[in-house]
């Protein structure tokens, strides 16, 4: 693994770090990854992975979730400790350490009695918690876990995972687990270990029992091994891409927990992992993002200015690529697949001009099966529809590329066509910078093709 | 080695340990011709037939298809069969190509590889990870067919023989290989070297998901064994370590006098860190697969690294100007 300095992508990166036995280098990436074609990316609530462990036979704290700060204290009172910790539920790292623009400190409390579960509810519930990563806007918190508050002795890391390299799933597990595996992993890599698994196989008495032993574990081994099988069977079932527990811990009375889970999906697997992905919490993501997904756009919001609307991950990435190039700056990626229909890209239209910063719009389409006349139809309507005042630079190649023209050319629209890629992004750029600088001059400014 | 290896199996019917060179085996099956004779999985469906259509305009040997429950009727003039063992024994087909929708995609490459068919192209995109990690454990343990895909726009030898969804019309017969992860940005290159004048060898799409039968290695080989091949084109994207593995493998066997031309273009450099952009396979996580690492790892194996994507045609004839190569 010859890579330079690791990015953490949200806490869920330990196991990819672990694997790739670098420095860490936290990464305030944005929110929640966008998906494949067509698909979002699936990531969920603590409470929802407590929940799947559960129900895999993994031993969790008692938990429950509120909604409101009754629930909350309803939920402590059944719970088997007085010490209880109030967990914010959003879809975001650093909770711990950060703040509620309603003046509360914060994401996760320690309490003593549930009148105090309720007033930390109360307080976190409704509200807008601001961490590293979210940034200024913050991510809005509408429900919390309360949960046992368990004593660790000894942390254990355990996680699972589909690995390119392996060509399936590795099992990552270590003996110093906690909040500091990423140094662990740095200075003693040695004390990671890292288990192939064969998916034709599963995994076998053989390898559960084996690490077991190396974890220090053997004097627990049945109960070990039934829990490495859980987590297993858990990913198996679940379509997971990752489950990772970390601490996996041994409390003060003896008795193992998963103290904390992340787990992400194969949202390729939508289509047979239904209750999971019913499940999406959708308020915690970016409005924008989840109008295009009900779409199925595939559709990230970025803080540029130009519009780009493009049909394939690597060309919509490449077309970001040659606007930064020319001096400009993208304002989405959005892709719109192989299967797009005019509709969906009128659809894709109404949602990149919804960004106000968006100055100019850069369609990039080259069609394979997308056919360049049904994205031209798309676009005259989206025009016609929304009365577009900005300007839209079109640059078309591929099948019925000729149609689409004419068809571009009858509209009577503010269209710019381009058939080179260079010419259409500096194009793009150079239009994009003259309403930029007109918005600051105060001053409208009109389009008009020439006849 | 290849043949001790395909001998080995035939006499006892398992793969040498190394599981590796058993698959590899099949690499030769890329190297597709006018020759070629195609099936189509999902043949009477939306996409199958649009395609097939396509293909067959294009002049591609097609010879029929497959669709469950159809078989013995006659679809745009070729005979329908109901599942690919029957229509390889009825048409000796060489290739298969597969439009079917993700939940059954896994099983027909599966029923391909059970066939024998010497190359799969499957095109579906979102086909679970899980169900690739197993079809991908079955497919290196045996050596007669070549998966590429999923995901992917296909393979195509202009003028003789288009596996795929790829507009044939851009196309021209020439002396480029190239190899990309990406569908559209594979067409930008074939655009650009068709107006240069280079034209195209063999053009092979591997897809973007992280659990696919082809990669840029296997397509490399095909492309420096090729005397019609005078120049490469290598297109990747952020994610995993496909480029880096890439680059080892060019340092290695094409370095010196004689080397073939290599220009590549790698998408996302400007991707935000965290994102996943795309496809399954390009996500930068975990410190590896960030474009600007691919770039240093293939720049150092003496590859071109365009940073435009408008430029890949421009740098390789020029390139290949230099080199005298005729161009």
């Amino acid at each position: 693994m010859k890579m330079a300095a690791a990015a953490v992508y949200r806490g869920a990166l330990c196991a990819e770090k672990l694997l790739a036995r670098r420095a860490a280098q936290v990464v305030t990436g944005g929110a929640s990854l966008a998906g494949i074609q067509q698909r979002r990316y699936l990531n969920v609530h603590e409470h929802v992975s407590f929940t799947l462990l559960r129900r895999a036979g993994i031993p969790v704290p008692g938990f429950g979730v509120a909604h409101t700060p009754d629930e909350a204290i309803d939920i402590a009172n059944k719970l088997d400790s007085t010490d209880v910790v109030v967990k914010a539920q959003v879809l975001t790292g650093g909770r711990g350490k950060g703040n509620f623009k309603g003046g509360f400190k914060g994401g996760v409390k320690l309490v003593y009695s549930a009148e105090e579960a309720g007033d930390v509810a109360s307080k976190m519930i409704g509200d807008m918690l601001v961490t590293k990563q979210t940034g200024e806007k913050g991510i809005p918190c509408n429900k919390v876990m309360v949960c046992e508050r368990k004593f660790p002795r000894r942390e254990f890391y355990m996680a699972i995972m589909m690995e390119r390299s392996f060509a399936g799933p590795v099992i990552i597990a270590s003996a110093q687990g906690g909040i500091n595996i990423e140094e662990v992993a740095e200075e003693d890599p040695e004390a990671i270990i890292k288990v192939p698994i064969d998916i034709m196989e599963g995994i076998t008495q053989e390898k559960a029992e084996d690490l077991a032993r190396q974890l220090g574990l053997e004097n627990r081994m049945e109960e070990t091994v039934s829990v490495l099988r859980s987590l297993y069977n858990a990913f198996i079932t679940n379509d997971a891409s990752l489950i990772e527990i970390n601490p996996y811990a041994e409390d003060t009375y003896g008795k193992m927990y998963a103290l904390d889970a992340k787990m992400k999906f194969d949202d390729n697997a939508e289509f047979r992992q239904k209750e999971i992905f019913e499940g999406r919490d959708w308020s915690q993501e970016d409005p924008k993002e989840v109008e295009a997904s009900l779409h199925n756009l595939n559709y990230i919001a970025l803080d540029g200015n130009i519009g780009c609307l493009v049909n394939g991950a690597g060309l919509a990435m490449a077309t970001m690529d040659i606007i930064k190039l020319h001096g400009g700056s993208p304002a989405n990626f959005l892709d719109v697949g192989g299967g797009a229909t005019a509709e969906q890209v009128k659809e894709a239209f109404k949602i990149i001009t919804a960004d106000p910063n968006v100055h100019a719009i850069m369609v990039n389409i080259f069609g394979g099966i997308m056919r360049c006349d049904v994205i031209a139809q798309g676009i005259i309507a989206a025009a016609e529809e929304l009365s577009l005042k900005i300007p839209i630079v079109v640059r078309l190649q591929g099948t019925n590329v000729d149609d689409a023209k004419a068809l571009i050319a009858m509209s009577n629209l503010r269209i710019l066509p381009c058939d080179n890629l260079d010419d259409a992004a500096k194009m793009a750029v150079k239009l994009s910078n003259i309403i930029t600088l007109a918005k600051a001059a105060n001053v409208e400014i009109k389009f008009e093709l020439p006849v | 080695m290849a043949a001790t290896v395909r001998t080995l199996s035939r006499l006892t019917g398992v793969c040498p340990r190394a599981a590796r060179s058993c698959y590899t085996a099949t690499r030769p099956n890329l190297a597709i011709n006018k020759g070629t004779k195609v099936i189509c999985q999902g043949f009477t469906g939306r996409q199958g037939t649009f395609h097939s259509r396509q293909a067959i305009e294009y002049g591609s040997l097609m010879v029929g298809g497959v669709s469950p429950g159809k078989g013995g009727k006659k679809h745009l003039n070729l005979p329908v069969f109901n599942s690919v063992a029957e229509a390889k024994a009825a048409t000796d087909a060489d290739a298969t190509v597969i439009y079917v929708p993700p939940p059954g995609a896994a099983k027909a490459i599966m029923e391909a590889v059970e066939a024998e068919v010497g190359l799969i192209v499957c095109i579906t995109e979102g086909i679970p990870q899980q169900d690739m990690v197993r079809v991908k454990h079955a497919l290196l343990r045996q050596d007669k067919s070549r998966l590429i895909g999923p995901n992917c726009p296909g393979i195509i030898a202009p003028e003789k023989c288009k596996i795929g969804i790829m507009p044939g019309h851009i196309h021209k017969k020439g002396c480029i290989g190239i190899v990309s992860r990406s569908g559209t940005l594979t067409y930008e290159a074939v655009h650009q070297t068709t107006q240069v004048g280079l034209g195209q060898t063999l053009c092979v799409g591997i897809g973007g998901d992280p659990f696919n039968g082809t990669n840029f290695i296997d397509c490399l080989e095909t492309f420096l064994r090729d005397p019609e091949t005078k120049g490469i084109i290598l297109i990747g994207e952020i994610g995993g370590g496909a480029e880096e593995r890439a680059a080892e493998y060019l340092k290695e066997h094409n370095m010196g006098p004689g080397a073939k031309p290599v220009v590549s273009f790698i998408a996302g450099l400007t991707a935000p860190p965290g994102r996943r952009m795309g496809h399954a396979g390009a996500i930068i996580s975990g410190g590896k697969g960030g474009a600007m690492d691919k770039i240093h790892a293939l720049e150092s194996a003496g590859v071109i690294v365009s940073r435009s994507p408008a430029q890949m045609g421009n740098m390789l004839h020029e390139e290949m100007k230099r080199l005298h190569l005729g161009v």
